[in-house]
């Protein structure tokens, strides 16, 4: 059994697990949306008390914040006992894509190359990483929801404004992709 | 306890993205350059499953364990917010490979680097909320 959680998962699987803790959720009366996590954050800091936006009861969402505590947790539990011994078998087309713009393929899930102490505490890397950051935040709460909230709750229930985030969330993706990492990663 | 079943669901949710690979920033990047099915059939999946769900709790009118009915909010008809922000988040997600739930899989996952996405992240909620009244939505 342990065996079998430990291999990586196939998509299938994985989509319906993903879709399962959807059902899940809407069965505890709640909705599936991570990024507003972001939002009851910024208001438990005390962001309320500036910005109207922020001047909600944030123990309304209390129940997202448990479930964000339990993902980590998962991950966690995803390294440890969980953990697969065989590399990822990423696309030998993106390996060379990466390798072009200065990006080694190491096994792992995230490169070092970007991750590692060495760039991500380098001021270059760290300003990378928040400002990376700062658009997934500024982003999901612009449009009202993240992947979780648009791409599978969004989408599930056939609505059309998930259907223009999720465009929006691939034409930035492709952006940043084919213009973008070059220039920032081979400067 | 009321709340152990959302920090089990949370950890049903993280080790999901994990091994899933869903955390990957690899993962994300070959989604982006089209060169594996794996996060496309990932979504699609969880997409055509969470229709059928979605319909079926309509249809059969089906409670939620307190026995309330549960209701499905529709999105704010609009366009700008969601092409634009949507793109931001695009840019973003590229970028760091995670959006926000994987930035916090990742973290207990031994990243911990992305912790100063999600410091960012949360500038970047702040600031929404700080000039949204000037963006169109």
């Amino acid at each position: 059994m342990l065996e079998l959680i430990r291999q990586p998962w196939s998509w299938y699987l994985s989509g319906t697990a993903i879709a399962g803790i959807m059902i899940l959720l809407l069965y505890f009366g709640k909705s599936f949306g991570f990024s507003s996590n972001l939002k009851t954050i910024c208001t438990i800091a005390g962001a309320g008390k500036k910005v109207k936006f922020f001047d909600f009861d944030w123990k309304t969402q209390k129940w997202n914040l448990l479930f964000l505590m339990g993902s980590v947790l998962g991950g966690v539990l995803a390294s440890t006992v969980f953990k697969s011994d065989q590399p990822l078998q990423l696309s030998k087309a993106t390996v060379q894509d990466l390798r072009s713009i200065g990006i080694t393929f190491d096994g792992g899930l995230n490169p070092s190359d970007i991750f590692g102490p060495d760039f991500a505490l380098s001021a270059k890397g760290f300003m990378i990483l928040l400002t990376g950051g700062l658009f997934v935040g500024f982003g999901a709460r612009y449009a009202g929801g993240c992947t979780s909230g648009h791409a599978i709750s969004g989408l599930s229930n056939l609505q059309l404004p998930s259907l223009l985030a999720v465009v929006g969330f691939f034409a930035g993706g492709l952006l940043m992709t084919y213009l973008l990492l070059p220039l920032i990663f081979k400067i | 306890m009321k709340g152990l079943k959302f920090i089990v669901t949370g950890i049903l949710f993280g080790i999901i993205m994990a091994k899933s690979e869903a955390i990957s920033w690899y993962r994300i990047q070959e989604m982006f350059r089209f060169q594996s099915f794996h996060m496309f059939g990932i979504i699609g999946t969880a997409v055509v499953l969470g229709i059928l769900a979605v319909y079926s709790i309509k249809k059969f009118k089906i409670r939620d364990f307190n026995g309330n009915a549960i209701v499905f909010h529709d999105k704010d008809k609009s366009w700008p917010r969601y092409i634009i922000g949507g793109s931001i988040f695009g840019l973003g997600w590229a970028l760091t490979g995670a959006c926000p739930g994987p930035m916090f899989v990742n973290i207990g996952y031994g990243y911990w680097a992305m912790i100063i996405v999600v410091l960012g992240s949360l500038v970047g909620t702040y600031l929404y909320g700080l000039i949204k009244d000037k963006l169109p939505h």
